[in-house]
């Protein structure tokens, strides 16, 4: 994060305030956020279809969702699950086929084209492939928004220059895309797409063009952007990683669906639909390698049996209790505890000398999910 | 070669450049509009009207269908009726613009729906109306191959005004066919060959050039 400054948000009142009518004196960085209450998101039973050659296609299919101001939303899902088509309902980039869309209580649909780009300019988005115009500088880029709304010159400059301090790129004003890496060109989206001053910033797979530690840096910058400015941020990703990394909540699509939603912690602690589970096998940790050839589906005398107990709370796992609720020896055979939003998200598997049922509820009333995973005979 | 005949070449080249340089002018001023229209106005563009574009692309068609040299005494009736005249370099100049134009907008046209949608997407996310994004966008990102297609047209069309002799507009070709051709004076053919390619090397040069400056940045 070496490459990150942000001089000007020292004093984020000047960021959020100017051009609010009524916030131009607030003093203080806290005043400043509060009087951010804009930001909001709300899906009502938005449906979308597509028809395509092989016949309709149902592309989003009731989606109920509310988007608090100031979160940081991840939705996530499989290729083709519906994730772009409900990302791009917001700033109307497309139409629900039915159902409506409110940003703020107002209902997109209804805008006409003049509020149309009023709703476009309060809604910043970023994308995959970042967009840039080849044909203009780092600075032509990020001044087109504001030229678009017809703002003085020596005021886009100024804010053109805010924007790139913001994401770190003071001193590529004048190069053009073509000469930049990666990292940096989402930066320039994200600059084009702040300077504006949005409330709400949408990320159409914002980082999944991107390498791993790349893909960190701009996910700093993005919570920081949220932390500090207050915004909304609205993204979309197919990796977990992501998720788990910036979002305070999380939604799962499948085929058009929500098929689980709620904070990213519980979720990740305890997935409950098979599409969430699958998502996150990447992220999860396998049998040990050698332990997997010698685990027996069946019980036999003297073996022991292996439990996979998941743990998700503020607190860590309490192992004192672990070992009560088991009720005899146990052995830890491999465990990966995370904290994820002040939670202690993960897994251990243990293994039991002498479990039976009712060792697995007495472990599952802790709080967590408990699942047999086999049988394994110490001397194989 | 007589300086008389010098000087005849000399003025055929001026001739042959002013009929080039003025209706090239005209083929852009029309050509690009009628491209942008071409593009913009495709069902799934950004100003869709699906009907009217099918009547300018017919109406575009029909023009490259014709030979240039029939063109020039098909349009003999519009040339009198925009020039006041049938014969000299303005009445060559009429129909070498009406068959550059399409030729130059279907080439532009190409170039245009060459840019990324994603761009016009990002555009208008940002809040940019129809006018911004043909302003900042799609010209813009199509210029290097606009000008590409330019050096194409402007090479063709000093290949079609060999043919404007044909309503006394004077020209390299003119003088091509009355003095090399029907005077069998092998000299005058071969300079004016020479001439031509000289022109058209030019030409090619300057244009790759300048989209080379354009891309490389």
């Amino acid at each position: 994060m070496a490459g990150l400054t942000f001089d000007s948000l020292r004093d984020p009142a000047r960021w959020i305030a100017r051009d609010r009518p009524g916030a131009s004196a607030a003093p203080a960085l806290v005043s400043a956020i509060a009087t951010r209450a804009a930001g909001t998101v709300r899906f009502e039973a938005v449906s979308k279809t597509y028809l395509s050659a092989a016949g309709p296609v149902q592309a989003l299919d009731r989606v109920d969702l509310d988007v608090p101001a100031g979160a940081i939303l991840g939705i996530i899902g499989r290729s083709g699950a519906g994730k772009s088509s409900l990302l791009r309902t917001v700033n109307r980039l497309e139409a629900p086929t039915s159902g409506r869309v409110l940003v703020d209580g107002q209902p997109v649909a209804a805008l006409d084209t003049d509020g149309l780009v009023a709703l476009r300019r309060r809604v910043g988005m970023i994308f995959q492939h970042f967009n840039l115009l080849s044909a203009k500088t780092v600075h032509g880029n990020v001044a087109l928004p504001l030229k678009a709304a017809g703002l003085p010159k020596p005021e886009i400059a100024a804010r053109v220059q805010e924007a790139l301090r913001l994401v770190g790129l003071e001193g590529k004003a004048e190069t053009y895309p073509s000469r930049l890496s990666g990292g940096q060109k989402q930066r320039v989206g994200i600059a084009r797409a702040l300077v504006s001053r949005p409330d709400i910033l949408l990320c159409d797979e914002a980082t999944s063009a991107l390498d791993p530690e790349t893909t960190l840096t701009i996910l700093n910058l993005l919570r920081d952007i949220n932390r500090r400015l207050g915004i909304t941020i609205i993204l979309i990703t197919h990796e977990m990683s992501v998720i788990r990394e910036i979002c305070s909540d999380v939604v799962v699509l499948e085929k058009g669906r929500v098929v689980e939603t709620g904070p990213v912690w519980r979720v990740f602690g305890g997935p409950e639909h098979p599409t969430t589970r699958a998502l996150l096998e990447p992220l999860s940790r396998g049998l040990p390698a050698d332990l997997a050839p010698r685990l027996r589906p069946h019980f036999t005398p003297g073996a022991a049996t292996v439990l996979a107990v998941t743990c998700a709370g503020p607190a860590g796992p309490d192992l004192s209790a672990l070992v009560a609720a088991a009720g005899g020896p146990v052995r830890l055979l491999q465990a990966g505890i995370e904290r994820i939003q002040g939670h202690a998200v993960g897994r251990m598997l243990i293994a039991l000398d002498a479990a039976g049922p009712d060792a697995e509820d007495r472990l599952r009333a802790l709080g967590g999910t408990v699942e047999r995973i086999g049988y394994v005979t110490a001397d194989d | 070669m007589s300086p008389q005949m010098i000087d005849r070449l000399g003025q055929a080249c001026l001739d042959t450049l002013f009929m080039v340089g003025v209706s090239a002018g005209i083929a852009v001023l029309a050509g690009i509009p009628l491209a942008l229209f071409l593009v913009t106005s495709e069902p799934g563009g950004i100003l869709p009207a699906p009907k009217a574009n099918r009547v300018v692309g017919t109406i575009v068609n029909g023009f490259r269908a014709v030979p240039f040299i029939v063109l020039l005494v098909a349009l003999i009736p519009f040339t009198r009726l925009v020039t006041g005249t049938t014969i000299g370099i303005w009445a060559a100049i009429v129909p070498l613009s009406v068959s550059a134009t399409p030729f130059f907008a279907r080439i532009a046209e190409v170039s245009l729906r060459e840019v990324d949608g994603g761009l016009i997407e990002a555009a208008q996310s940002i809040g940019c109306r129809r006018r911004h994004i043909l302003l900042h966008v799609l010209l813009p990102e199509a210029l290097p191959g606009i000008l590409g297609g330019f050096t194409i047209t402007l090479v063709a069309m000093i290949g079609a005004s060999a043919m404007a002799g044909a309503v006394g507009a004077g020209g390299l070709g003119d003088v091509a066919i009355r003095y090399g051709y029907q005077r069998f004076d092998t000299t005058v053919m071969a300079a004016v060959i020479a001439v031509l390619v000289a022109l058209v090397c030019l030409v090619q040069f300057a244009g790759d050039r300048a989209v080379r400056r354009l891309r490389a940045r």
